[in-house]
């Protein structure tokens, strides 16, 4: 714990200066450094033991062992991470992140629009670079993340944003990167309010709203391929799903479900494709690897959904579709998800407890999560040449006992890990004397 | 208007027909009939133990003169020949709404006062409610209940907690309401439904609405004993009532055991209407020794072809589908006295099928004949006129062709005070049998069956089989069969008299419209043939597949209640929270129930070993503030409800404590909700998985109460705003009033002075005394500081604040206070409230010395609380052993349990829980966790259970296609949900919750 204690003054010196407002974006990376000793952990699978990493302009210019990597150049600092884990930044996927501030407030709600097909909708206008409860991920390890909006058949599309920016043009890093439905549910409960049975039953309008869809897609596709005479903004926003320049999310939790939007998807000529939650998914694993349609997972700390279902289904679900070949990312939505996205290391964590090797969870929030969304060529991975989107750990990041995060960096850019929370715990710390 | 007008008419007209004795007549002469009427030749059950073969019954005046194999009968009697039929009285059905329209809904949306006057201070308190003052004779439903062999029923208005008195109608289509009407006075009801008639937003649970019933009956003893200086009719009312039968709705098992705990704590014993689940745990019911009314609504199969839909069903929905028809046999052998009633089905015709479901499953006819005579007759006090065939009986009875629980046997007549109601035809004569005749040349087969019931008919020329329709009423049959010539639709109509007895006489039509004399003569008896029915073979309950009845009875339920073990764990990482602290390579000996020995190297004789080497060993976790195991949260309807207690609705059948415990829980405070600034009682439990409600909570539990502050309280999210208080400001009035209501109410009560007995004032009272302890919601400092103040300003303490996110900010003066914090790990964000909510919360409270824990809110996050403790070594830098004390021995510490739970010490109780791994971290599965030397989760065990509900399943699916394949009904699947609770959850909602 001295070093805890260590890190705690350190922390403490550097918040005196930032106090109250919010973070400061850090600025550009002027200065290459270097971070020499730690275990890194790539992302892919791979492990480098006693490592270095040199960053320059933002971008990781030399990764490898440390005894076998000459360091040649002069103004360079020195990170001494011996000891220590080097992590890729973690990646939220279906994140909601900078729409909402505080749950209950409506007035700070901007997750859904009303209609029912919203393509056209984009999130990323509305994502709040600074929000509080964003600066609250930085200690933990979470720097990126998608902003999805939520709400009817065809929610809109999102935008994939890092979590240190002055407002959301310089926090994209691909925008209008996908769009998202809601799978028609395969049960619905009758009108309690007006006396109808409440319990959940087959959903009767099941075809109809998938057929309602259909047509939707159809149509759509019909007006991008004519002559465009009229302007459809909606029909215009989902161009992208049929030439593939845009991916398709579907939010889809029951075998039936998923497997008729695996079909309906395919029939769309959608090329990208990723199933939302899949609680069922890997009842139907076959079925997604041989579509190369990748898996979203729901948050894995969730109760089970049926009262029979084994008290760790949820927790085991990660490696059953790992295990069947389908590319996997964990997503944190529920109940007071943007809050608990700061938690995406520990739902990672509970898959090795569940089956996973550590580094296999890993790739769920970090290489994995930038493949589905299309941003590996930069994210993901700690790799010669990538984005220097990373952070350093006392220990385990997927572990709470040990995820001490002491360094983050995006685009080598070195953040402040302080918050709105660590401001009040040091003020309060401090009125006690406990520091 | 018109309408009413005619029923008025119709009704008047009915009056002159049947006056009474001195009601004048203007519509002829007075003509009374002293006639006698007898029954000879029967098989005659007098009652469900006397049964007389080739005997007479003899009725006059609606009543049963005598009943006998030689009795004398009277010249003026009209004799009825039954040689081969049988007479059984007619049932009695005591839990009806016959003749009654269910009041209409009053309105939408919450008030807070009475809507009435001179009545109690609650509208949904009914007891003056009289039945007849809204029933009409309803001679259609009396006709279908005639077909299912009812001649009596009681009737009652369903609405209302305390909903009036009931009466007993005959059946008798052909009288008026002066006769029918056998007593106007027979029971007294209730619920814990609320009125639809009132908005009066109190009760809003059933915890509510069992304070109420209780409080009720304070009330109603104050009152007569002329304390009260004001005119209640309703609480006159219900000591009136207090003779009657009283009858309860309980709807379900769980709920029965609550209503007979009401009564229990009232002086009253209830008869109670069952929900059919009794079976689940029948030791509990047996133990109320109240009277069951048994609703027999069995559900129909699931329809299961779609597999994959059908994958989302419940073990515990299957199971209830094959265990349900067993539940008046299991009762009957239990020694449960009960009666069988039509109430709760869809469709009132299904009651004879499942009856039959019923007896098939095992219940002795002899029961099920006293389940719908004698128990009803007793219970209402009328053994001498109904129930059974004596003297003096009313002459309700069944005329049968054979045994009434018999699929075959056919009800001809249902006589209710000596009026005869025909449903089959009395003296039809059987005319089934193999005939002959010969029309124009050709030579026809003919045979009938069914013609005492629904009559069929095959006509046969030569190799063709000739379409053909009967008709058979009253001596005269109708034929109508096709021509031999298939390329014609031409017919051959007949129609021919039976009264001769031997053969049809009568004429055919041809299609030519020739008329031709027609004969048929019979070739054969049907009663000659020998009938070999495959499906006739009574079953027996060997032959059914019944699902195992499980505690509790849903998946991973166990078949039999496990037992406390001797258990040595070897070698094992023991985090014992004492000054001892982390032991290495240390062995933990469990014994009756407790902890025996920590210590290297133990031996004990009669242990089962267990070989922990790498593992650890922790106390079991506490979880200051859960919502699962209730089957409800919130009494919203008053800003005060310390009189309810959240001990009265746990529910022992939710799947959260069995997933509780495969995280390692042992013990939970169920906390009621935080919609009111005084909430109510708490139920401090132990996950002992499979006992029942009662068995879990904690023996000698120490007392405690919820408090609640801020945003929920004064209802900030909230569209209305009618209820004190809206503001923080408001809540602190809202305590100040309370206790200074409550310091004069004890003092009153030591005053030695009459005083009227307030549930509320009691529980509040305790608090004042000490003998209660408060778990507060609470989230901003003003709040914090503003309830300490309020407690010294009456001399006590508060002794936890829950949630309590703002603590770090008055540490130092929740320490000079005393008081606890239970806290989230890093919940935030969710609502305005908790803007300055930081994790290291948990660190700095405890830094500054006070008891600190770590707790839910939430049943998924519970199952990780050893994970949350950890946060706290994340945020803030606690020590490992100070974050596992923070959901072990400080939560014991705030619940005034830690003598017994919390740590690993000699002599504590042994809820002990096997980690596979470091504790805190995230990698740590629970292996087992026990509970006083009870293995209540074993990950092995769990494995095996895993695959026996696979098994379980399959079998019933394929008994339910089985079902459907036999073109049984069946309905359309449904997904078992279980809704989350979190502290704002209400009952009957229905939307999702928010946290909080």
């Amino acid at each position: 714990m001295k070093l805890l204690n260590k890190i705690n003054s350190v922390l403490f010196l550097l918040c005196i200066s930032l106090s109250f407002a919010q973070q400061t974006p850090a600025p550009e990376q002027t200065k290459d450094f270097a971070i020499v000793g730690a275990t890194v952990h790539v992302g892919n699978g791979d492990v480098i033991e006693n490592s270095i990493i040199v960053v320059s302009n933002g971008k990781i210019t030399t990764i490898g062992l440390a005894d076998s990597t000459p360091v040649t150049k002069q103004a360079i600092d020195i990170i001494d991470a011996k000891g220590k884990h080097v992590y890729p930044g973690f990646i939220v996927s279906n994140g909601t992140l900078g729409l909402v501030e505080v749950d209950a407030v409506k007035a700070s709600n901007d997750l859904s629009e009303m209609g029912t097909f919203n393509p056209h909708v984009r999130s990323i206008i509305a994502y709040n670079a600074e929000s509080k409860v964003i600066e609250s991920m930085r200690p933990n390890g979470v720097l990126l993340g998608q902003v999805v909006p939520r709400g009817g058949r065809i929610t809109g599309t999102s935008s994939i944003v890092q979590y240190d920016a002055w407002n959301w043009e310089d926090a994209a890093i691909k925008t209008d990167d996908g769009i998202h439905i809601n799978w028609p549910n395969g049960f619905s409960r009758g009108r309690w309010w007006l006396g109808e049975d409440p319990s959940l039953k087959p959903n009767k309008d099941y075809s109809k709203q998938v057929k309602e869809l259909t047509d939707y897609f159809n149509e759509a596709k019909s007006h991008n391929n004519g002559e465009k005479k009229e302007t459809n903004l909606p029909y215009e926003a989902m161009a992208g799903l049929f030439n593939g320049s845009k991916h398709l999310y579907i939010n889809a939790g029951d075998e039936k479900g998923i497997t008729d939007a695996v079909n309906f998807a395919k029939s769309q000529g959608v090329s990208k494709v990723t199933i939302v939650g899949g609680y069922q998914a890997s009842k139907v694993a076959n079925l997604l690897k041989q579509n190369n349609v990748s898996v979203m997972l729901q948050r894995v700390h969730t109760r089970p959904e049926l009262e029979d279902d084994d008290y760790d289904y949820t927790f085991k679900q990660a490696k059953a579709l790992v295990d069947a070949g389908v590319l996997v990312a964990l997503e944190p939505s529920g109940q007071m998800e943007r809050m608990n996205s700061r938690n995406l290391p520990f739902y990672a964590g509970t898959t090795v407890a569940y089956g996973l090797t550590n580094e296999q969870a890993l790739q769920l929030i970090t290489s994995n999560a930038a493949k589905i969304m299309g941003i590996d060529d930069m994210y993901g991975t700690l790799e010669k040449g990538k984005s220097a989107t990373l952070f350093i750990s006392e220990g385990d990041a997927l572990d709470m006992r040990t995820n001490l995060v002491t360094h983050a960096f995006i685009d080598g850019r070195s953040l402040s890990l302080e918050s709105h929370q660590t401001t009040l715990w040091k003020r309060y710390a401090e009125k006690y004397g406990q520091n | 208007m018109t309408k009413t007008l005619l029923q008025l008419l119709i009704f008047m007209c009915s009056f002159s027909l049947f006056a009474q004795d001195y009601f004048p007549s203007n519509t002829g002469v007075k003509a009374n009939n002293s006639n006698y009427t007898a029954f000879t030749n029967a098989t005659i059950h007098v009652s469900p133990t006397e049964t007389l073969n080739n005997a007479t019954l003899l009725i006059k005046d609606g009543k049963v003169v005598k009943v006998g194999t030689a009795i004398n009968i009277p010249k003026n009697t009209t004799k009825i020949d039954l040689t081969g039929k049988r007479i059984y009285p007619s049932f009695i059905d005591l839990y009806t709404t016959f003749g009654v329209k269910k009041p209409e809904r009053g309105g939408t949306g919450p008030r807070y006062g009475a809507g009435r006057s001179g009545f109690y201070w609650n509208d949904h308190i009914m007891p003056e409610q009289d039945v007849m003052a809204s029933f009409t004779y309803d001679s259609k439903t009396a006709s279908q209940m005639h077909q299912l062999g009812f001649g009596v029923v009681n009737t009652h208005l369903p609405d209302g907690i305390a909903r009036g008195t009931g009466a007993l109608i005959a059946l008798n289509n052909d009288a008026d309401n002066s006769k029918r009407v056998i007593d106007g006075e027979t029971t007294q009801h209730f619920s814990f439904t609320k009125s639809v008639t009132s908005r009066q937003a109190y009760p809003s649970s059933i915890m509510g609405s069992m304070a109420l019933l209780r409080q009720m009956y304070n009330d109603a003893s104050w009152y007569a004993n002329d304390n009260a200086d004001t005119k209640d009719l309703a609480l006159e009312a219900l000591n009136g009532n207090k003779k009657l039968l009283q009858i309860f709705e309980a709807g379900s098992r769980a709920n029965l055991m609550r209503a007979d705990k009401v009564g229990d704590d009232s002086n009253v014993q209830y008869t109670i209407v069952g929900g059919g689940d009794e079976y689940e745990r029948i030791n509990e019911v047996k133990r109320t020794n109240a009277t069951i009314i048994l609703p027999i609504n069995f559900r129909l199969a699931y329809d299961v072809d779609n597999a994959l839909l059908a994958s989302t069903l419940s073990l515990s929905d299957m199971r209830a589908w094959n265990q349900e028809p067993h539940n008046p046999r299991l009762l009957a052998e239990n020694a449960i006295n009960f009666t069988l009633t039509t109430h709760g089905l869809k469709s009132k015709k299904s009651f004879k099928s499942n009856l039959m479901k019923a007896i098939e499953s095992g219940l002795s006819k002899q029961k099920a004949l006293e389940a719908l005579t004698t128990v009803p007759a007793k219970l209402l006090g009328k053994s001498d006129v109904l129930g059974t065939l004596k003297s003096g009986s009313y002459a309700n009875f069944l005329i049968t062709s054979g045994d009434v629980f018999d699929k075959k046997t056919t009800l001809f007549e249902n006589w209710v005070q000596g009026t005869p109601h025909t449903i089959n035809a009395l003296n039809v004569r059987d005319i089934d049998g193999d005939y002959t005749f010969k029309l124009a040349g050709n030579d026809y087969k003919l045979s009938i069956s069914g013609s005492t019931s629904k009559p069929n008919a095959k006509i046969e020329s030569g190799t063709n089989s000739l379409g053909t329709k009967i008709n058979y009423a009253d001596d005269w049959v109708n034929l109508t069969f096709k021509t031999a010539d298939s390329l014609k639709k031409e017919y051959i109509r007949v129609v021919a008299n039976t009264a001769s007895g031997n053969g049809l006489n009568g004429k055919a039509i041809l299609p030519n419209g020739n008329e031709l004399t027609f004969y048929a003569s019979k070739t054969q008896n049907v009663a000659d043939i020998k009938i070999i029915d495959k499906n006739d073979k009574p079953s027996k309950i060997n032959d059914v597949f019944m699902s195992p009845i499980t505690y509790p009875n849903l998946a991973f339920g166990f078949n039999t209640k496990p037992q406390s073990e001797t258990l040595l764990f070897k070698n094992a990482t023991v985090w014992t929270n004492e000054s001892d602290g982390i032991l290495e390579n240390t062995d933990v000996l469990i014994k009756d129930g407790k902890i025996a020995k920590i210590g290297k190297d133990l031996f004990s004789k009669n242990a089962t070993v267990i070989d922990a080497t790498g593992k650890h060993i922790t106390a079991g976790i506490i979880d200051e503030h859960s919502h699962i195991a209730a089957a409800s949260i919130n009494e919203g309807g008053h800003n005060s409800s310390a009189e309810v207690t959240i001990e009265d609705v746990i529910d022992d059948e939710d799947i959260d404590i069995y997933r509780n415990l495969a995280g390692g829980v042992t013990s939970i405070q169920i906390l009621h909700g935080s919609a009111n600034p005084i909430g109510g009682r708490s139920a401090i439990i132990k996950l002992k998985w499979g006992e029942a409600a009662d068995d879990l909570v904690y023996a000698n539990s120490p007392k405690f109460i919820k408090f609640a502050l801020g945003e929920n309280v004064k209802q900030s999210r909230s569209s209305r705003n009618e209820r004190f208080p809206q503001s923080r400001m408001g809540v602190e009035q809202v305590f100040m009033d309370y206790f200074t209501r409550a310091k004069a109410y004890n003092d009153a009560k030591k005053s030695g002075k009459p005083y009227r007995k307030d549930a509320e004032m009691e529980v509040l009272t305790e608090i004042l005394n000490k003998e209660r302890f408060i778990s507060c919601h609470s989230y901003v400092q003003s709040e914090i500081n503003m309830l300490m103040k309020v407690a010294e300003k009456f001399n006590f303490n508060i002794n936890t604040f829950t949630h309590i996110l703002e603590g770090y900010k008055v540490a130092d003066k929740m320490k000079d206070h005393g008081v606890g914090g239970s806290t989230f790990s890093d919940w935030w964000a969710y609502k305005y409230e908790v803007n300055d909510a930081i994790p290291y919360n948990a660190a700095i409270m405890h830094n500054a010395g006070v008891v600190v824990a770590i707790n839910s809110d939430d049943a998924e996050m519970s199952r990780r609380l050893n994970q949350e403790a950890a946060k706290s070594i994340k945020y803030g830098g606690v020590s490992e052993e100070d974050a596992l004390k923070f959901v072990t021995l400080n939560p014991a510490k705030l619940l005034h349990l830690d003598d017994r739970v919390g740590s690993l010490k000699v002599g504590k109780d042994a809820d002990v829980v096997l980690w596979s791994d470091h504790p805190l971290s995230i990698y740590a599965k629970a292996e087992k966790t026990i509970i006083e030397g009870v293995t209540y989760f074993d990950i092995e065990k769990d494995k095996q259970m895993r695959d026996s509900i696979k098994k379980e399943k399959s079998e019933l699916v394929r008994l339910m296609l089985q079902d459907k394949n036999k073109g049984l009904k069946t309905q359309p699947i449904k997904k078992k949900e279980k809704e989350l609770l979190h502290c704002d959850s209400m009952d009957n909602e229905h939307s999702t919750h928010n946290h909080n």
